[in-house]
């Protein structure tokens, strides 16, 4: 067994939400990072993923646990740790060469010995002719290829990965990968260890040694697997076919109930984040070819070029609303999905509006409450007061959002920006403005 | 270092300073000597008592130009040191932020004027026998009117750095100093900058006031563009004036072209965010400036110190050494200095009320409090008679980008141009044609304090997207429903903007504005500017403290409950 570079030992972290009631980001993570090997962590957004690899990076703290870098206690980054940061994080004033040099000016190095550092790992990462350059005048690719040299320039121990390239276009975000993948099996690199955090599936077979999947509320390793695969990998290839397909399985199993074993949903659970429109266009999809009601995970993502942050929260959504059956990776049409997907407009609205009430008690709350309501309307802070026992702040306002919207959708209450008022539907006596 | 110079072409690295050198060099010569001799002529003997004389010559108006000039770079410097060191503790103890951003907004609401009367007599008790003292007065004067929106514009800078950069400079094992220099500073630069030339202008408005010292009684003039409006004004000529205002013209135009236009196109390379819109700035000066050798060599002296001292103050230790791990705040420190804090407010308060009750009594405070509703009623319906002309004038100019470009100019030069130098002209009037002071010496409160309504209004209907345009004249909007779904809506959150500073500079215009003299003529009109202006003039200290006090209030309490939340509210609900 390789040498255990960072060690997280039932590790806790919550956040105080502004109320002051705590909210449990991460419960008892246990996780080891070894010599010669790439992790990546997936996970649905606010699973806690993000916290984890602050917390390996030393800018957040734990509450709980031992988190020990090279069996010492890590208070705060470290230097043998380095970061690469989804919006790139460069200093805009400085030039690439200055940028790329910050942590070696940091340290004290000597500025002939920091050029030349510099100047080495500015031509290996694709970036020579670029040193005099301000970030503007790049290209996102070009950025975070500076945001990449700047990390290994100090030649990190460990390096992490926070999505780093979730904010590029997918071409040039999975070249800027291939390459770093390269100078990892070249050992052009001296870093030791790589930690990714995902929420691309592919991305995260392509790299990783393991694949850990985190469960939200609170956030704890749900599930890991093992990737033997040698690399370069064929993202076309039946085995990473496999795996992926495996992912998306796990990744949808038991967030939402299947179609037999029907489980209550809590009034202050999280609602998936999934738009009307692309909920609608999703179904329509699958009624079309070639899926015909029925269609494997990737697949769909694949044809209908929506990333895993976008499909799955959509499907998700579809199966709650028993639009949908969620199973093995695999999403098929119900026989409600096709009689809404063949409805006409005012149709489709009172279908949703009707299972909306019946599968998510916030709506079906938020409707009692405005009926018993001589005036028909209610305060949203009341609402989010009540998301806010389990939720913090930003999630409560979110899920609260997805009911409003899925609520107009349906018909079911209307609300009112400027006011913030949620109200029942104007009857036809009832018009005011 | 010394290989970098191969970047350079041949002529330029072999000779020795080279042609932009040369030329730049009398400029250089003459601005050494100038500041050197202004300074020189700051610190001269000087009794209490004795009258300075101040010429209406016009030959000596450079010389006088000069002197002004210097003094509110100087103030400008200071404003500079006390909003860093403001801004740092502000921002990185918490401490210190509860007692320093209340303590701000409060110095903020604090007629300019009023400090002028308060202070004069302690800073000349500093330097006895010297002018210096009285320079230091009026320098802090003018300082008082430029240093607040500094140092709370720098304090925002520094609590609203992007988060990850901060977490990558600490990442990246930046130490405090480096992080300063490397990231806050940078990032506060552009807001700072532009504030620095609202300072600036804005002090202009307040040169007369705190040149023409006239506190309990003792009248002393400092040689000054100041004092040589208010002579002009003793001796009513109009012709003087004039002079007066082409050289301050003249000043103007130069510190922009010198000072400021230089530093804004340096500073273009801090601006954070990439939108292509944003027009660049462009400098004649700092082009030539970036040609020369010699003075680009001082520049880079600077780096290379700035680089060393990164050497000298780095971070010694990393995230595993003991020393990182903070220490937890203890919460009997907090408590005690919550408690502190309390017993203090505590104390002044009941130094206030006896203060009141033994100085002045409780009727005049009623009395005071009724002055202020006056000047309060002025300042609003003022605000919003100039929303009904600049607003829609704004909007028009706004959406023809040919003509905002050139009126922006003319606009800015228009806020920096002093309002108070159109006094006489109303006083005149109203002596001419026998009007009420109550109303006609109104408009002068916001006839500097305007132009910030039409900026922002242009700024605003600039930003209205080109698209909505489109759609409003496709589906045809026009009259009434044009105005109250489409261009009011756009505007609003730059309207409220410009209202906010209109506002707290018509209070602050309302000590001058109230109060008008002309030769031996005055004006008054019946507010709590013109008591102040009158308790000043007479040298009574605690009706001043009351007069400024109550203005306090009034300010606070309109920008809490009307301004800041038009504000939020704009912010929330109407932007693109």
């Amino acid at each position: 067994m390789n040498q255990t570079i960072v060690n997280l030992k039932g590790v806790s972290k919550s956040f105080s939400s502004a109320d002051g009631a705590p909210r449990t980001v991460l419960d008892q993570v246990d996780f080891t990072l070894r010599e010669r090997e790439i992790v990546a962590l997936l996970g649905q957004s606010g699973s806690g993923k993000s916290t984890l690899l602050r917390i390996m990076a030393g800018l957040v703290m734990a509450d709980g646990g031992e988190v020990l870098y090279r069996g010492q206690p890590l208070y705060g980054p470290a230097r043998g740790i380095s970061m690469v940061f989804q919006s790139f994080a460069l200093f805009p004033w400085l030039t690439v060469q200055q940028n790329v040099e910050i942590g070696l000016e940091a340290r004290g190095v000597p500025a002939v010995e920091r050029e030349k550092r510099a100047e080495k790992v500015i031509a290996m990462i694709g970036l020579s002719g670029f040193e005099g350059a301000l970030p503007r005048e790049l290209s996102g690719g070009m950025r975070q290829r500076v945001g990449i040299a700047r990390a290994l320039v100090v030649d990190p121990d460990v390096l992490l990965m926070d999505e780093a390239f979730s904010a590029l276009d997918v071409l040039t975000g999975e070249r800027l990968r291939d390459d770093i993948l390269e100078l990892w099996e070249e050992e052009q690199i001296s870093t030791k260890a790589i930690l990714v955090v995902s929420h691309n599936i592919q991305e995260a077979i392509m790299m990783a040694d393991r694949v850990l999947i985190f469960a939200s509320d609170p956030g704890r390793v749900r599930y890991e697997m093992k990737v033997d695969l040698p690399r370069p990998r064929d993202a076309d290839s039946a085995e990473v076919r496999m795996l992926v397909d495996e992912i998306y399985a796990v990744m949808t199993a038991g967030r939402v109930r299947t179609g037999k074993t029907v489980e209550p949903m809590r009034l202050d659970e999280r609602l998936p984040e999934a738009d009307i429109s692309l909920m609608e266009g999703l179904l329509e999809r699958l009624m079309d070819e070639p899926f015909l009601g029925h269609a494997d995970l990737p697949q769909l993502a694949e044809e209908t070029e929506l990333t895993d942050e976008e499909l799955l929260p959509a499907a998700e959504a579809l199966a709650l609303l028993e639009f949908a059956l969620l199973e093995g990776g695999d999403v098929a049409l119900t026989d409600l999905g096709k009689q809404y997907v063949a409805a006409e407009y005012v149709e489709r609205q009172a279908l949703f509006g009707k299972q909306l009430l019946k599968r998510v008690p916030l709506a079906a709350h938020i409707q009692h409450s405005l009926l018993q309501d001589p005036s028909g309307e209610i305060k949203e802070e009341h609402f989010l007061a009540l998301l806010r026992d389990s939720l913090d702040k930003d999630e409560a306002e979110r899920v609260l959002n997805v009911a409003i919207e899925w609520g107009r959708h349906g018909e079911v209450y209307r609300y009112n920006y400027n006011t913030g008022m949620i109200q029942l539907p104007e009857t036809d006596a009832a018009e005011a403005v | 270092m010394a290989d970098q110079k191969t970047f350079f072409p041949r002529q330029v690295v072999e000779a020795s300073g080279n042609r932009w050198d040369w030329a730049l060099l009398p400029l250089v010569l003459v601005v050494i000597v100038l500041m050197a001799f202004g300074a020189r002529q700051m610190a001269t003997p000087y009794q209490i008592g004795t009258e300075l004389p101040i010429s209406l010559d016009m030959t000596y108006l450079p010389y006088y130009l000069l002197r002004t000039t210097l003094r509110m770079f100087m103030a400008l410097a200071a404003s500079l040191v006390f909003s860093v060191a403001f801004a740092v503790l502000a921002s990185k103890y918490r401490t210190a932020e509860k007692f320093l951003v209340p303590m701000l907004d409060i110095l903020q609401s604090i007629p300019i004027l009023g400090f002028l009367s308060i202070t004069v007599t302690g800073f000349i008790a500093l330097f006895p026998g010297s002018l210096f003292g009285v320079e230091c007065a009026a320098i802090f004067a003018i300082f008082t009117s430029q240093a607040w929106n500094m140092a709370f514009s720098l304090y925002q800078s520094f609590r609203n750095v992007p988060p990850e950069l901060a977490e990558a400079s600490r990442v990246f094992q930046l130490s405090g100093w480096q992080r300063f220099w490397r990231l806050d500073m940078p990032f506060a630069m552009p807001a700072l900058l532009w504030n620095m030339m609202m300072s600036m202008s804005g002090g202009w408005f307040f040169v007369v006031a705190s040149e023409a010292i006239s506190v309990s009684n003792q009248n002393i003039k400092l040689p000054g563009i100041g004092s040589y409006i208010a002579v002009a004004i003793e001796a009513k000529d109009l012709g003087a004036i004039g002079l007066a205002v082409g050289a301050m013209l003249i000043g103007i135009l130069l510190y922009d072209q010198l000072f400021f236009r230089p530093l804004l196109a340096w500073a273009d390379k801090f601006r954070f965010e990439e939108i292509g819109g944003a027009q660049e700035q462009s400098s004649w000066l700092l082009t030539w400036l970036r040609r020369t050798e010699r003075l680009q060599s001082l520049g880079d002296g600077f780096a290379s110190l700035l680089n060393r001292s990164f050497g000298l103050f780095r971070r010694h230790h990393d995230g595993t050494s003991i020393k990182a791990r903070t220490l937890e705040p203890s919460q009997n420190m907090a408590r005690t200095w919550d408690a502190v804090l309390a017993a203090l407010i505590l104390f002044a308060s009941w130094r206030l009320a006896v203060f009141i009750h033994t100085e002045v009594g409780w009727s005049e405070v009623g009395h005071v409090f009724v002055l202020g509703f006056y000047t309060l009623v002025r300042v609003m319906l003022l605000i919003l008679l100039a929303a009904l002309i600049w607003v829609p004038v704004g909007i028009w100019i706004g959406m023809n980008p040919k003509i905002a470009a050139r009126v922006q100019a003319v606009a800015q030069f228009l806020a920096a141009f002093p309002a108070n130098l159109m006094f006489p002209v109303f006083v005149l009037g109203i002596v001419h044609f026998k009007l009420t002071p109550d109303i006609w010496l109104s408009p002068l409160m916001i006839f500097g304090t305007q132009w910030y309504l039409l900026f922002n209004v242009i700024a605003g209907a600039s930003t209205i997207p080109t698209e909505l345009r489109f759609a409003a004249r496709n589906i045809g909007l026009r009259g009434s429903l044009r105005w109250r779904r489409y261009l009011l809506p756009a505007v609003f959150p730059s309207f409220v903007t410009g209202a906010i500073t209109a506002s707290g500079g018509s209070w602050n215009a309302s000590i001058v504005s109230e109060y008008v003299t002309w030769g031996d003529t005055t004006v008054q009109a019946h507010g709590i500017g013109s008591y102040i202006a009158e308790m000043t003039a007479s040298g009574d200290f605690p009706r001043i403290a009351l007069g400024i006090g109550v203005m306090c209030v009034y300010v606070m309490t309109l920008n809490h409950f009307v301004w800041r939340r038009l504000y939020r509210m704009a912010e929330d609900r109407m932007h693109f």
